[in-house]
């Protein structure tokens, strides 16, 4: 199945990849109409969209999948014939019916049992809405499989002559209207054994008279062939009822009345033996079908609209290719960097032509990789749609309404950051479900709507994707989660944490809210595992919260996994890159700035505020504590939950692209780096995560900030 | 000589197998994936046949087989309908409609050739 040389494989493959954006068509425009779009095409886009992977589904023979999108599809027929309105009742099966569609999509590709009665009570919903009036319809002729051709043996006990049969064929107007055409019919019957054909040209009429795509003609044909009466009629199936035809066996006795019961009733009078003079399959002139005349000007009314209106055009790409690529530009990137530093070396003036060449290279270089990364880049909405597939189940489950709301889906993020997204964002929908929304009851209470929101947002903010959970449930019980987090020891008894180091602690290992376990989200994976994914990612996540009003997640991601904007620092003789966005600004120190808080802790006085001070020297193993601070350069960092540090570098080189070359699992996962880069003089550097060295040095407590604080206002 | 035939059908799922039934036989196929399309790649075409599915965006198979029937040199080109539907009014709609006849989906490769030597002669 696998075999790729196979057209079949590949065209089932590609099917499942149609199937992939028709289920997606099919969510927004039930969405749209959920929303209360009335346009018509809504409705035949969602309707097609079930027909389409219907007729493909019958090509491969995937019954199950067949069956289902029948019943969906008839069931939208009716609402697209205007017989059906689609309240909210009937949104919800819908909802449903895409889901359960898209369920055996899934399973039909990865070629998974199937059971057989798992739709059972979602088609007698949508039967429920066809009012029993047509039944089964589905026959099992209608979906057969490929490839089942019914032979038809001749009869065992059939005479050794070939039976005769005396066929009339009068066409009727329509039949030329309609494209077909006798001399085509004649021969296809010819060629099923030896044909006598006789033309009757009585109808003519004088020149004078004859309307030229009339039909006068008819024809008298006897057909000798081993043939049973219904291959003669499948011959005419297409004119079948564009003619008079009536089919007669000679040489049997037990003929049944074989003219078709539609059939006007054809003059029965038997025709005289062909004569041999009139036989053969030399076809008698016949009026002549409609000629290509030249072409009018009419033709110009079906002329297509200007191209401007058809859709974006778009080319399959393998994703292997597109990493190829991705991985050129980043050897590019870096051959351009050895470039610039060897013709500094060169000690060129800066305003020479290899100079401006370089710079012009530099931007092109840019350029590409801005466009490859774009083409890496897609929108987050199918991530979405899912979202909102788990809403439905996570909401159904708690018994409680809740509508998601989502913002900016047509913003683009790479590939990879998307799938490896859908994880850490189901867990956090089902959260905010679970234990974010209040129940019900509790809504009511507090005078809020019944209806819970869970909004979901992606936006681009200076580089980087904002992705944002939040709903408007009870925010966060900072009692509780404190409670919990000293009860399981996570922090010490007597800890007084701000509001938003307490928010922090849900992100700890081992830390779960909800006091009863439920079905949806406690399994056993928590937030910290949401949020080292997302720190896989080289994204960062933040939460806010206010009593009563809800919480909010906030996800930040870099646009690229392949390329970031640094900061080339020294330390200890070290070259190390920081991403810049984190970089705030930069400072030397002064004796004064310093200010210690118990060994080896130690503040800076930032603008009548202070900033915990970590010596990245130190905190990597490189060297021991410098004999003062005074005179050190240190960069200030902010974070994405607001918090700010300072880190003790010795110098700094420079500000610029480079490409992430991850470390790969056989290197030990050091906290605190994120990835290496190749240098423009080919030296090897390590990419810092700030957040992580940060973290791995333990919180600073707000509390001792506060002490130098006063301490300082004391003063 | 090879026989032209042009496919119009939204679904690439479909027009995938339509030519790769199509092709070994050794019909010239030329796709299109919606009425609109099909126009347009009719346009300088001369095909002995043409497929068409009938639920399609923009322009749907009657619109189409409607169309290309106005153009006067394609007054008599047979036009065949894909249809997943047997029932009897939408065979009627189709010929109505000026279809010459009709292929239910899902289709067996040696139907849908022998439907295209029928119609074709």
């Amino acid at each position: 199945m696998n075999d790729t040389n196979d057209p079949m494989a590949e065209i089932r493959a590609s099917f499942f990849i149609e199937c992939e954006e028709l289920l997606e068509a099919l969510q927004d425009g039930l969405q749209q109409m959920d929303d209360g779009s009335d346009d018509p095409e809504t409705i035949n886009i969602v309707f097609r969209a079930v027909h389409s992977i219907k007729g493909g589904a019958g090509a491969f023979g995937l019954e199950d999948l067949v069956r289902f999108a029948h019943r969906y599809e008839t069931v939208l027929d009716e609402v697209r014939s205007g017989k059906l309105t689609a309240d909210a009742e009937a949104m919800k099966v819908f909802f449903q019916a895409a889901d359960h569609l898209s369920d055996l999509v899934r399973m039909c590709r990865d070629g998974q049992d199937i059971d057989p009665n798992g739709g059972d009570n979602l088609i007698a919903a949508l039967n429920a809405f066809l009012g029993d009036t047509e039944e089964e319809e589905v026959t099992a002729e209608d979906f057969q499989p490929l490839g089942v051709m019914t032979l038809d043996l001749p009869d065992l006990d059939a005479p050794a002559t070939p039976p005769e049969y005396e066929i009339l064929f009068k066409p009727g107007q329509e039949l030329f209207t309609t494209g077909n055409e006798p001399q085509t019919l004649l021969r296809n019957l010819a060629a099923l054994g030896t044909a006598q054909v006789r033309c009757d040209r009585g109808d003519l009429p004088d020149l004078s008279s004859l309307a030229p795509e009339t039909p006068y003609f008819s024809w008298n044909i006897t057909l000798q062939a081993e043939v049973m009466e219904d291959e003669i009629r499948e011959v005419f199936e297409f004119v079948d009822g564009l003619c008079e035809l009536t089919i007669t066996r000679l040489d049997d006795d037990t003929e049944s009345p074989s003219a078709l019961p539609d059939l006007p009733a054809v003059a029965e009078e038997p025709e005289p033996e062909p004569t041999p003079a009139a036989a053969s399959v030399e076809l008698a002139p016949e009026p002549a079908p409609p000629k290509p005349v030249a072409k009018p000007e009419s033709s110009s009314d079906a002329a297509p609209p200007a191209k401007a209106a058809g859709p974006k055009s778009v080319v399959r790409v393998d994703l292997e290719r597109i990493e190829r690529l991705v991985n050129l530009v980043g050897e590019l990137v870096i051959n351009q960097a050895m470039l610039a530093q060897s013709l500094d070396q060169a000690g060129l003036s800066p305003h020479s032509d290899a100079m401006n060449g370089l710079e012009e290279f530099q931007r092109l270089t840019r350029d590409i990789q801005d466009s490859v990364m774009m083409i890496r880049a897609q929108p987050v909405k199918s991530l979405f749609q899912r979202m909102s597939r788990i809403v439905r189940e996570a909401s159904a489950a708690v018994k409680k309404d809740v509508r998601l709301i989502t913002e900016g889906e047509a913003t683009e993020v790479d590939k990879t950051v998307i799938e490896r997204l859908a994880d850490p964002l189901t867990h956090m929908i089902r959260n905010a479900v679970d234990h974010g929304l209040e129940s019900t009851a509790d809504r009511k209470e507090a005078g809020k709507e019944t209806t819970g929101h869970v909004r979901l947002s992606a936006a681009h903010r200076s580089g980087r994707v904002i992705i944002e959970v939040s709903d408007d449930g009870g925010g966060i019980n900072r009692d509780k989660v404190l409670g919990i987090a000293k009860s399981k020891g996570l922090v010490p008894q007597d800890a007084s944490l701000t509001d938003g180091e307490i928010d922090n602690l849900l992100f700890l290992p081992g830390f779960s809210t909800a006091s009863q376990v439920s079905d949806l989200s406690g399994r056993g994976v928590g937030m910290d595992v949401v949020k080292t994914s997302i720190q896989q990612l080289g994204g960062r996540i933040a939460i806010t919260s206010e009593r009563g009003k809800g919480t909010t997640f906030s996800i930040s991601l870099p646009l690229t996994l392949a390329v970031l904007d640094g900061m080339v620092v020294n330390v200890a003789g070290e070259t190390l890159v920081l991403p810049l966005n984190v970089v705030e600004e930069t400072l030397s120190l002064g004796p004064e700035d310093v200010q210690m808080l118990r060994p080896g802790h130690n503040v800076v006085r930032v603008r009548g505020g202070f900033v915990p001070l970590y010596d990245l020297g130190i905190m990597l193993g490189y060297r021991g504590a410098r004999d003062t601070l005074a005179g050190a350069i240190v960069l200030l960092i902010s974070l994405e939950d607001g918090t700010r540090a300072a880190l003790v570098i010795d110098g700094i080189q420079d500000q610029r692209q480079v490409v992430i070359k991850g470390l790969d699992d056989s290197f030990y996962r050091a906290p605190g780096i994120a990835a290496a880069t190749i240098l423009g003089d080919g030296q090897i550097a390590l990419i810092l995560d700030p957040a992580d060295i940060i973290a791995a040095a333990g919180p600073m407590r707000h509390a001792e900030l506060a002490r130098p604080e006063r301490k300082a206002v004391n003063e | 000589m090879s026989l032209t035939v042009l496919a119009v059908d939204d679904s690439r799922t479909m027009r995938d197998m339509i030519r790769m039934c199509l092709v070994p036989a050794g019909f010239d196929v030329h796709l299109a994936e919606d009425g609109v399309d099909g126009i347009e790649v009719l346009d300088g075409l001369d095909p002995d046949a043409i497929i068409t599915d009938i639920n399609m965006p923009r322009m749907d198979g009657f619109g189409f087989i409607d169309a290309v029937r106005s153009q006067e040199e394609h007054r008599a080109t047979p036009i065949l309908v894909l249809t997943t539907e047997s029932a009897p009014e939408l065979k009627q709609r189709a010929r109505n409609a000026g279809a010459t006849g009709w292929i239910v989906k899902p289709f067996d490769p040696q139907k849908l050739v022998k439907a295209l030597t029928m119609v074709t002669g």
